[in-house]
């Protein structure tokens, strides 16, 4: 233990939180998920205000009206913001690692998600090849379950 | 318009430092309540009611801490509520307190928190988990992220340099030299910031704030009270507050109502706090701004939608020294977030910094001729955003 940890410790009493939960997925997540599983991105759509939207939404928050149907987004899309994280946090993975919002082609709102096979050993050089505007590609597991995490970003091959 | 005029008359704050090991949580609540009162000349029965200001308490580790504070912070037998905004509670706890008298329903409000973000190891774990389990919280979002993300968009719009962002840090923690309360104060260069290590591009770890514990209480009354009790009080003569959505993915691209990099809920924020201070032109008329920045970068988005100056022209306006201590408006006289960040009173701690400037009670770090002084507090995923004016008359 670093020492730092070991003085911290003679005049406290320790503490855990463990909590389990089950988070109710609905009829919206639950399409967007199923979808994942035949590797298709469903968004919905206002036709009112002619917004889609990643992740799907029940109603239009500009309209207030329900999304009155799904689109499929495209499968490549353009980079709006990404960062390269370098620092080791608690219970997120180990670093290094890209994470972007992408707005995939036909879709109005970006989707986070890591961008993997980019060699991140020098971030000044890798952080230029993620500038905003970049464009990339979804990459699905063989096998989704109908996860988020089925899919990540890729920039295209050279 | 609010029926009553409402003016803080006593500010209390503790130092923030990452351990403050000679205390309990709610002893810490206690000490600033009590300073507040000492402060404004009044005792826990002259106040009518109270707001506590707390954001998650998974960070100090007991739920709704808020219960165990209420005997501490002399609540027992009065009104109480608390408030949670994210990192922008402390602003939206004063908020409430405001409409507490305002409304004329009290004549005195005691708003107080604290914070013990170093009680657990790792606050990045913490905030990770407040983004939804579907769609967003695996993909390492927490709030250096969610920043350094909106930061590189910022840069590529504006050309802002890292070196850019260093300076910011180098200013902050001179001025939080003279700031007996502060966190991280020092004389530091733009290589020591370089130089730190990389966490999240393009932030270095001189680019984020610290994880403070501490606390601050703010005493606000309406206009007969203050008459009796205070002769130079800060006058909350504006609020203005807004929310967006939490995808930050809804807030680029051409369709957004409201651009991520740019902090552009602070337009709407400002005009209606402005509005209420009838503030026309903010760069003459304000001359100290206490801007919640727990990151380097945040300042030139909020100083731009702020109406402060251009798109853009933050980063070269603050190069050239015109946000430094007297200059053309003085940023964070305190050092502002980025020295000392007590997530559940942050907010607060700017409101009490900028009401200090006002007061004339800043001790070495009073910057001269403060006739109006603005606060802001951002929580969320840079969702919930306020901003307070004080003024040393009121409208």
């Amino acid at each position: 233990m670093p020492k730092q940890e070991l003085e911290r410790n003679e005049n406290v009493i320790p503490g855990e939180w463990h909590v389990r939960y089950k988070y109710s997925v609905g009829k919206v997540a639950g399409k967007f998920f199923d979808g994942l599983k035949q590797k298709k991105i469903l968004a919905t759509y206002c036709s009112n205000c002619k917004l889609s939207f990643l992740p799907p939404r029940a109603y239009c928050e500009r309209s207030f009206e329900p999304c009155d149907s799904w689109i499929e987004a495209g499968l490549e899309g353009v980079i709006e913001a990404a960062t390269i994280v370098t620092a080791e946090f608690e219970n997120l993975p180990k670093p290094p690692y890209a994470i972007a919002y992408v707005r995939l082609d036909g879709v109005s709102t970006a989707m986070i998600n890591f961008v993997r096979g980019l060699d991140l050993s020098n971030v000044e050089r890798a952080a230029e090849r993620l500038t905003p505007g970049t464009r990339v590609q979804v990459l699905f597991k063989d096998a989704p379950e109908g996860r988020i995490t089925d899919f990540h970003y890729i920039l295209p091959p050279a | 318009m609010p029926k009553h005029r409402v003016a803080v008359i006593g500010v209390g704050e503790t130092v923030f430092k990452t351990k403050i090991d000679d205390k309990t949580y709610v002893e810490l609540a206690q000490d600033a309540a009590k300073a507040a009162l000492d402060d404004a000349g009044l005792t826990p029965t002259d106040i009518d009611a109270i707001v506590f200001s707390m954001a998650p308490t998974q960070f100090m580790g007991v739920n709704d801490v808020d219960k165990w504070a209420v005997d501490s912070i002399w609540a027992s037998g009065k009104p109480f509520m608390r408030v949670h905004t994210g990192g922008a509670t402390g602003g939206s706890a004063l908020h409430a307190g405001y409409a507490h008298v305002a409304s004329g329903m009290y004549r005195t409000v005691l708003v107080v928190g604290a914070d013990r973000v170093t009680e657990t190891r790792d606050a990045q774990h913490i905030l990770n988990l407040i983004w939804d389990p579907f769609y967003e919280q695996d993909f390492a979002l927490n709030t250096v992220t969610m920043t350094a993300l909106s930061t590189q968009r910022y840069m590529h719009k504006y050309g802002t340099t890292e070196e850019q962002y260093a300076r910011v840090v180098v200013r902050s923690r001179k001025n939080a030299l003279k700031n007996p309360y502060a966190h991280l104060k020092g004389n530091i260069t733009v290589e020591d910031v370089m130089n730190s290590p990389r966490m999240s591009w393009p932030y270095k770890l001189f680019d984020i704030c610290p994880r403070s514990a501490g606390a601050a209480a703010l005493v606000l009354a309406n206009q007969e009270v203050t008459k009796e009790r205070c002769s130079r009080p800060a006058f909350i003569n504006g609020i203005g507050g807004t929310t967006s959505t939490v995808f930050m993915g809804d807030r680029v691209g051409p369709r957004t109502d409201a651009e991520l990099s740019d902090e552009a809920e602070f337009v709407s924020a400002g005009k209606e706090a402005y509005a209420d201070a009838a503030i026309t032109n903010p760069i003459k008329q304000i001359q100290v701004v206490e801007l919640y920045d727990p990151f380097s970068s945040v300042q030139f988005p909020q100083l731009e939608s702020l109406g402060f100056c251009k798109r853009g022209e933050a980063q070269n306006l603050s190069d050239e020294g015109a946000f430094d201590m007297g200059g053309l408006l003085t940023v964070n006289p305190s050092g502002g977030t980025l020295c000392s960040n007590p997530i559940g009173v942050t907010g607060l701690v700017r409101v009490a910094d900028a009401a200090l400037q006002v007061m004339g009670k800043a001790g070495e770090g009073q910057v001269a001729g403060v006739q109006n002084a603005l606060a802001t507090a951002i929580g969320g995923s840079v969702q919930f955003v306020n901003c307070t004016i004080l003024g040393a008359d009121h409208v």
